[in-house]
């Protein structure tokens, strides 16, 4: 079975059998925020699984999503669209200052996406005529219910969104499964490993980089403006350096090299502190230990363990 | 004149401060190559510590010290816990354990502490000095001062001692270091220590004027590293000359152009030393060994 | 028909003079051989080629044109590939997906495509797959593809570089020490395998310890010491040259040395 499509099957069936699991539809809601995780996890794992570099300011990018859905309504530009025109911009952002920044390595580069990340932050609080500063703005509602109504099935809202969701982190997912197998994925990789060999076999390593650095902006966008719609409501916190550290965080307790990884990291982190209240209370010591314990315990995250541990029980 | 005036004396503060950072931020990497990205909350664990047992009655001559002793322990304690079992692996790798270890000091302040702000009074009284016009905090003499001293202890410590020599020797070959008989493992907790130590003194010393929070360790950190950068990675001198001029930048930022964006003065100079000068004022740009 | 030709190159690393007045030409069809003890420059000759460094002066010209400078991709899109002394293996990934990185230049290289696994993507991906087997198979490593890079034994992955830097289809292939460290039978077959790839037509150009390789397999070999070019020529006229013999293996060796050459 081609590796892309056992991605497909696994995640649809997990994202299909979850809500079995589901006491309430208050479940529905934590279940479509784990999905809006995965699928900005899914960009780092792009970037950072594939490629090797290291974003601080990935909210940044997500906030740019929100804000794009958040804000472009009011000039005549329909909801849904908004999430691409958000991609395009975050994808025009990420090419403008990755272009100087890609070209250094790991500090640098860590550094100046936090940068970024707090000027996307310091821009949605100090512009408020456009973005209602630091208390945030209203986003205009859809019907996402509408295309299942259209099909005769009668859903809650929370239910809808679910759906959706899970759509597009398969979609997301697929996509970066074809990606990690396919030549501009095998250069990521090589890149990633070697970026003199890479080079010496004539692959462009600041131009792959930047390729990876804008797909993942882009995933983040699209996450970011899901968020948007799904709460109505955006705020500057969406571009938080704490949001960046969280889908960091997420994606190396995951594992960075697989979208598996992605779908786990999302899960655990997104579900724990809304299930327990002392993880919640001292979310920033549990961010930080878990990203210093996988890094020293488990370097390549859950993912890998995992799978590990099913190889060894088919034998 | 006095408005110029005015906001070089805020600049060189605030710029003096920044050094202290880029100064810790020196010391590690010189002696490990890793940048350390808690750095900024070794300065919030000198405010804050010294802020909350001034604010219970204990004296500043005996807080500033047990909060850089605070400094020192969590600062060894990353190292040990963190850095050392980590050693080899990559890069990123490294970063990820420092962002981790600084959302971690921060939510431990969070939680020892509180999510207030905090300040105490300056060391020579609130009275300010009036100069061309301008008005010149005591507090920020003490700031200047103790970069300065910071300074020149570490340039002394780095070339003039046996220590100092093991952590130059441990970052420019680590083998050949560990050949020589250099412990390189108590050389990079030493460097951690120090480190902490600088930070937490410019935490000390800057709250009286900057105030502090469990939270105001990131920025202090980018700015830190912009100072840094733009004096050339490696470099004490450079980290001096840098974190002033960070300093000076922002203040006419803040002064001519907009309070708002002050912040944002630092990252367009690490973006414009990025694009125009990457080995900064006093630094050179590492050959590579294929 | 490719040539390298390097005129006069020169660098120096903080004062000390790695490499002084270096020229000479590689051709197509030929085995051109970089000998010199230990510190002459040879590593550092290829860094310059590569453009990994930039010479301070002199050029390095491919068939005529300048190329003084290029970044390292834009020289493989000329033509050029290589080994690294080191090794420099993915080690992450499988044997094949090693050796097909090195298909990269001859890829459609669509990122859209290749995320939405277009027809021409995966074709792209089977051509790779199949000329990387190829090579795998011309290096003897057909039977481990699949494997992890990172658990092959080191004579595999120096053969492994060798295939990737010819699946690159390159005219001009440098390789750095490619028997370092091989015991005598791998370093025979990697001797066989590096006379074909130039009887092939491509310019070799080769840094190497084993000095019966070099005699066996070299047209043309250029002697370094001390980043000075001190003799070239064929093996016969390098093997006779006294100066040679002393400065490469120091005047004490230069009995077991004579005996070695002969």
């Amino acid at each position: 079975m081609s590796p892309v499509l056992r991605a497909f099957l696994i995640i649809s069936a997990l994202l299909l059998l979850a809500p079995l699991l589901f006491p309430s539809v208050y479940y529905y809601r934590i279940g479509v925020l784990v999905l809006i995780n995965t699928l900005s996890v899914t960009g780092m794992v792009v970037l950072l699984g594939y490629v090797g570099l290291v974003s601080l300011g990935h909210a940044g990018f997500f906030a740019i999503g929100a804000y794009a859905t958040a804000v472009l309504p009011a000039y005549g530009i329909p909801p849904i669209l908004t999430i691409l025109v958000g991609a395009i911009g975050a994808a025009l952002v990420a090419a403008f200052i990755g272009k100087p920044i890609l070209r250094l390595k790991g500090h640098y580069l860590a550094i100046a996406t936090l940068g970024f990340g707090m000027l996307v932050w310091m821009v949605l609080s100090k512009e408020a005529w456009l973005t209602g500063g630091p208390d945030g703005m209203v986003v205009e509602s859809i019907d996402v219910k509408a295309p299942f109504e259209l099909l005769g099935i009668k859903i809650k809202t929370a239910i809808a969104w679910y759906w959706i969701c899970a759509v597009a982190v398969v979609i997301g997912i697929v996509l970066a499964t074809n990606l990690a197998n396919s030549p501009a994925g095998r250069a990521m990789r090589a890149v990633h490993e070697s970026d003199v060999a890479a080079a010496s076999l004539g692959i462009d390593v600041a131009r792959t980089k930047l390729t990876a650095f804008i797909i993942s902006a882009v995933y983040a966008s699209v996450a970011g403006s899901l968020l948007a719609l799904f709460n109505r409501y955006v705020t500057p916190d969406t571009a938080d350096f704490l949001h960046s550290i969280e889908i960091m965080t997420m994606t190396v307790l995951g594992g960075a090299s697989s979208v598996y990884g992605a779908l786990i990291g999302a899960l655990i982190l997104t579900s724990l502190p809304q299930m327990l209240t002392v993880f919640a209370e001292y979310e920033n010591m549990m961010f930080g230990a878990i990203m210093i314990l996988t890094m020293v315990l488990m370097r390549q995250g859950l993912a890998p363990a995992i799978a590990q541990l099913f190889s060894r029980g088919r034998k | 004149m006095s408005e110029f005036v005015q906001f070089c004396f805020s600049g060189l503060t605030v710029g003096a401060i920044y050094a202290s950072v880029a100064l810790g931020f020196t010391l590690i990497y010189n002696a490990s190559g890793v940048i350390n990205f808690s750095q900024g909350e070794f300065v919030v664990i000198g405010g804050m510590t010294t802020a909350v047992l001034i604010a219970s009655g204990v004296p500043i001559w005996l807080a500033a010290p047990i909060a850089i002793i605070a400094a020192v322990i969590a600062g060894m304690t990353l190292y040990k816990l963190a850095i050392e079992p980590a050693r080899g692996a990559p890069l990123v790798t490294l970063i990820i354990i420092t962002i981790g270890a600084s959302i971690f000091l921060r939510g431990l302040m969070q939680t020892v502490f509180d999510k207030q702000i905090h300040r105490y009074e300056g060391f020579s009284g609130e009275q300010s000095i009036a100069i061309f016009g301008a008005a010149l905090l005591p507090q920020s003499i003490w700031i200047l001062g103790g970069s300065l001293v910071v300074f020149v202890l570490l340039v002394w410590f780095l070339s003039r001692t046996k220590a100092g020599n093991a952590i130059r020797a441990t970052s420019s070959d680590i083998l050949a270091a560990k050949l020589a008989g250099i412990n390189t493992n108590s050389t990079m907790m030493l460097a951690f220590a120090l480190s902490a130590a600088t930070g937490a003194l410019a935490g000390v010393l800057a709250t009286p004027v900057t105030f502090t929070s469990y939270d105001a360790g990131v920025l202090m950190a980018l700015k830190g590293f912009a100072a840094m950068m733009l004096g050339g990675v490696g470099s004490p001198a450079g980290a001096l000359i840098g974190g002033i001029l960070i300093g000076l930048i922002e203040a006419f930022t803040a002064g001519y152009i907009s309070s708002d964006y002050k912040d944002a003065a630092a990252f367009l100079v690490i973006f414009l030393v990025l694009f125009f000068m990457p080995g900064g004022l006093f630094g050179m740009v590492r050959v590579e060994r294929v | 028909m490719t040539s390298l030709t390097l005129e006069n190159i020169g660098i120096s690393f903080g004062g000390l003079r790695a490499l002084d007045g270096v020229s000479f030409t590689a051709n197509s069809g030929e085995v051109t051989s970089i000998i010199g003890p230990n510190g002459a420059g040879k590593t550092t000759l290829f860094n310059i080629i590569t453009g990994i460094y930039q010479p301070d002066i002199g050029k390095v010209l491919i068939d005529g044109t300048d190329v003084t400078g290029e970044a390292p991709h834009d020289l493989a899109r000329r033509g050029m590939a290589r080994t690294f002394q080191n090794l420099q293996i993915f080690e992450q990934m499988s044997a094949l997906d090693n050796v097909m990185a090195g298909r990269h230049l001859h890829e459609r290289r669509n990122v859209l495509a290749d995320m939405f696994g277009l027809p021409s993507s995966r074709k792209c991906n089977r051509e790779s797959a199949i000329a990387a087997q190829a090579a795998l198979k011309r290096v003897g490593l057909g039977g481990v593809a699949n494997r992890p890079a990172g658990d092959l034994s080191y004579g595999q992955l120096k053969r492994l570089e060798i295939a990737r830097a010819l699946t690159t289809e390159a005219s001009l292939i440098l390789f750095d020490e490619p028997a370092a460290g091989c015991n005598a039978v791998e370093s025979r077959e990697i001797d066989d395998l590096i006379s074909s790839i130039a009887s092939d037509g491509a310019a070799v150009i080769l840094i190497e310890h084993d000095m019966r390789m070099v005699m066996r397999i070299s047209s043309h070999i250029i002697v370094l010491d001390h980043g000075r070019k001190i003799a070239e020529g064929t093996p016969e006229t390098v093997r006779k040259s006294p100066q040679v013999v002393e400065a490469y293996l120091g005047v004490h060796g230069a009995k077991e040395a004579g005996a070695a050459l002969a």
